[in-house]
């Protein structure tokens, strides 16, 4: 039992992470331009494949670097000549447009490097064990993985709070338009940070793609939890999406690790259900069956009765 | 000009030219192939308008309409395998209507508490929504079938007057009549005093509510109706298909829709219809021409959004004034080279698309593919310089005309007084 708390905790931690890394970036951007960004994982996954595709010329170190800063790239221009230009048409028509990026970039993806799942290992370097409990290891490059998304989280903090830059980015996120009085140029600020939130999806996608897969439907597994934790936390809410972040991370490999029904429940209270009837399927699913669909319960459970989520401010 | 009838008159003159154009269809393109696509139209047609009555008519933007779809497809075929036969087998023409009323039923449910608020919230909740409902097809094994679906006999419902529906021909009929008596609704709701209302709370819910609406009562009722439609077009598709995945409910198909949606233009009435027709054409054809066509249709969705968000309906209205001042002649040349210049840019843009994509697909070795009829080596710089200079050029070409056709278009449509002023 220890041992399935202690590495269902561990793993959650490095998931949780991971989702912190793809939703500080979301949460930015919807703080600042009030814009759902739906491509956000789209980057994520443009991270892996470029990632991928350095990592077989340069090797992987390089393309730890290089990959997230070209993803950085393609988010400011996506930005700076797409988003900018719908802007005007409202909120309904950014979310459209980043939904059809989305769709284009899955697509884009499947064209230039297939359907199929791509061999993104792990460097050599960081395959191994780095130690064993009982009879579980916990493999090195989860830990590299883990110190990479606290590093950034820390950079992040420090960056948002002690720069001058990260003092215009959270005026920006506020009080867009004084910030503009005061000579800042709003519009660059808003590309920088579309920039640099895609720039850590990228980065994200760089170190979960060899663990969590490298194929053309990563975005779309990742995408949504990322949306729930991001609402859950409180959209624009840099503490709410680190603390939903780490919640979903610990409660999806917590779930996946119980094989407990309602039938279990129901027999532990006393009560016997049929196995025969219609609904069935309801008590003899097992919570690491309905794993997947716990984070959108919840999605819409806190939508309907806390729609600022967590620690939001405001509602969308 | 011409002598023009009353509204009234005119309107019903072109339902009944629909009429007999739907009718005389199957004898004019009477191949299997040309009857599956139409009757996949049909039920897009259903699918894209219904879907229109939230987005275009109520502001609402969901990415989750293919659940009241999906769920009206799975009880349709759920009630034909379990009455056929019995006292109360239903008969076939009637099925979509159960899988209206289940739309409707799911509709109420979900828009309970998904129409509390519009905009961003709303589409997020539309979005947890289909998650769920896809998530749970592949738990609830009974009722979804699982990975394999579930699937049925249309010939083994009630048969009335000796139709059987065993041939794509009737069943395309029964479709054609459907999205007919559907769309006639539709357009009819749009007219009532809630469909109004839909459309003032869409631009301004804080006036809607001053008059004395409730906002959130009139979002509902749009949503709600627009399940039913959607699960009028899923029991169409149980009937054509007569098998459903996981897919029907899921988010792809919700996508689809809105792309199909928006791509037709979501101002007009009957920009969905021209929106579903395009898109299911383009499915149909371009598929059998090229592995990557989804990726056009996303270009072409992108494209919409960003330059015509008023969609393919929109265009065509915003020709309407010059042509009644009977100056459309005037933008034929203007227009003409710029369909020149953008045929070459797109041109050069598939012919690079479609060779990377031979790159990475094709067995490793073989390098010569088949494009535009000829036969090109993707190890040669020959066929890159070609579409590289075509793409290149004729996007920065483009930039140049473009303008000039806008130009003309101000000309035609207020006249050369007035676009000089």
């Amino acid at each position: 039992m220890f041992e399935l708390v202690f590495f269902s905790l561990l793993n959650g931690l490095v998931f949780g992470m991971l989702l912190f890394m793809l939703s500080s970036g979301l949460t930015l951007i919807f703080g600042m331009m009030g814009v759902l960004n739906f491509a956000h994982a789209a980057f994520y996954m443009l991270g892996a494949y470029f990632a991928y595709t350095l990592t077989g010329y340069l090797g992987f170190w390089p393309a730890l670097v290089i990959a997230p800063l070209l993803v950085g790239v393609v988010g400011a221009l996506v930005e700076r000549h797409g988003l900018r230009r719908v802007h005007r048409f409202g909120h309904v028509a950014e979310l459209i447009f980043t939904f059809g990026l989305a769709v284009l970039i899955e697509e884009i993806v499947q064209a230039v490097w297939g359907r199929a799942a791509k061999s993104y290992e792990v460097p050599e370097l960081l395959d191994f064990p780095l130690f064993r409990l009982f009879s579980t290891s916990f493999p090195a490059f989860k830990a590299f993985m883990l110190l990479v998304s606290v590093g950034i989280f820390v950079l992040l903090f420090l960056v948002l709070t002690r720069t001058r830059a990260g003092l215009i980015i959270q005026a920006s996120l506020t009080h867009p338009s004084m910030v503009g009085m005061l000579g800042h140029n709003v519009p660059r600020v808003f590309m920088a940070v579309f920039g640099l939130g895609s720039a850590l999806a990228g980065l994200a996608g760089v170190i979960a793609g060899p663990v969590l897969g490298t194929f053309p439907g990563m975005a779309q597994v990742l995408g949504s939890i990322v949306f729930v934790v991001v609402v859950i936390g409180g959209l624009g809410s840099l503490t709410g999406a680190f603390v939903a972040s780490l919640l979903i991370g610990i409660l999806q490999t917590f779930a996946v690790a119980l094989n407990y029904t309602l039938t279990d429940l129901a027999t532990a209270l006393g009560i016997g259900l049929s196995a025969q009837s219609a609904f069935a399927d309801l008590w003899t699913v097992t919570i690491a069956q309905i794993a997947p669909i716990m984070p959108y319960l919840l999605l819409i459970l806190v939508l309907i009765v806390r729609p600022m989520g967590l620690f939001g401010t405001r509602e969308t | 000009m011409s002598i023009v009838a009353a509204p009234a008159a005119r309107r019903w003159g072109l339902c009944l030219a629909v009429v007999v154009v739907l009718v005389a269809l199957p004898h004019l393109f009477g191949s299997p192939i040309a009857i599956a696509v139409m009757n996949k139209m049909g039920i897009a047609i259903i699918f894209a308008l219904s879907y229109n009555m939230m987005l275009g008519q109520g502001g609402m933007l969901s990415f989750g309409h293919a659940v009241y779809f999906g769920l009206g497809g799975f009880i349709a075929m759920h009630a034909l395998n379990r009455l056929a036969g019995g006292p109360w087998a239903p008969p076939v023409p009637l099925l979509p209507l159960v899988g209206g009323l289940a739309g409707l039923g799911f509709g109420a449910l979900f828009g309970s508490f998904s129409t509390t608020r519009a905009g961003t919230v709303f589409a997020m909740i539309s979005l947890g929504i289909v998650e769920l409902v896809a998530s749970s097809s592949l738990i609830l094994k009974g009722f979804f079938g699982g990975e394999e679906g579930i699937s049925g006999n249309r010939t083994k419902g009630l048969v009335l007057w000796g139709i059987r529906f065993a041939s794509d021909v009737q069943v395309y009929y029964l479709i054609a009549f459907w999205t007919v008596v559907a769309t006639g609704l539709m357009y009819a709701f749009s007219r009532t005093p809630v469909g109004r209302m839909a459309n003032a709370v869409r631009d301004n819910p804080e006036r809607a509510e001053f008059v004395g609406y409730s906002q959130r009562w009139v979002r509902f009722v749009s949503f709600c109706a627009a399940g039913f439609f959607a699960g009028i077009a899923g029991g169409l598709f149980a009937v054509n298909y007569e098998i459903l995945t996981e897919e029907a409910v899921g988010l792809a198909r919700s996508g689809n829709v809105l792309l199909m949606t928006y791509i037709g233009g979501i101002g007009y009435f009957g920009g969905p219809i021209i929106g579903a027709v395009i898109f299911t054409f383009l499915e149909s054809m371009l598929s059998d021409y090229t592995p990557i066509w989804l990726l056009y249709l996303g270009i072409l969705f992108l494209a919409t959004v960003l330059f015509v968000p008023t969609g393919f309906a929109g265009v065509l209205m915003m020709h309407e004034p010059a042509r009644r001042a009977g100056r459309l002649h005037r933008l034929a040349l203007p227009y003409l080279a710029a369909a020149v210049v953008g045929l070459c840019a797109a041109v050069g843009i598939i012919g690079l698309l479609e060779m990377v994509h031979f790159w990475s697909a094709a067995a490793v070795g073989r390098t010569r593919m088949r494009l535009f009829w000829t036969m090109l080596d993707i190890k040669s710089v020959a066929p890159w310089l070609v579409f590289g200079v075509l793409a290149v050029g004729g996007a920065l070409a483009l930039r140049r005309v473009a303008p000039r056709a806008a130009a003309a278009w101000n000309e035609a449509t207020y006249g050369r007084e007035d676009a000089a002023r």
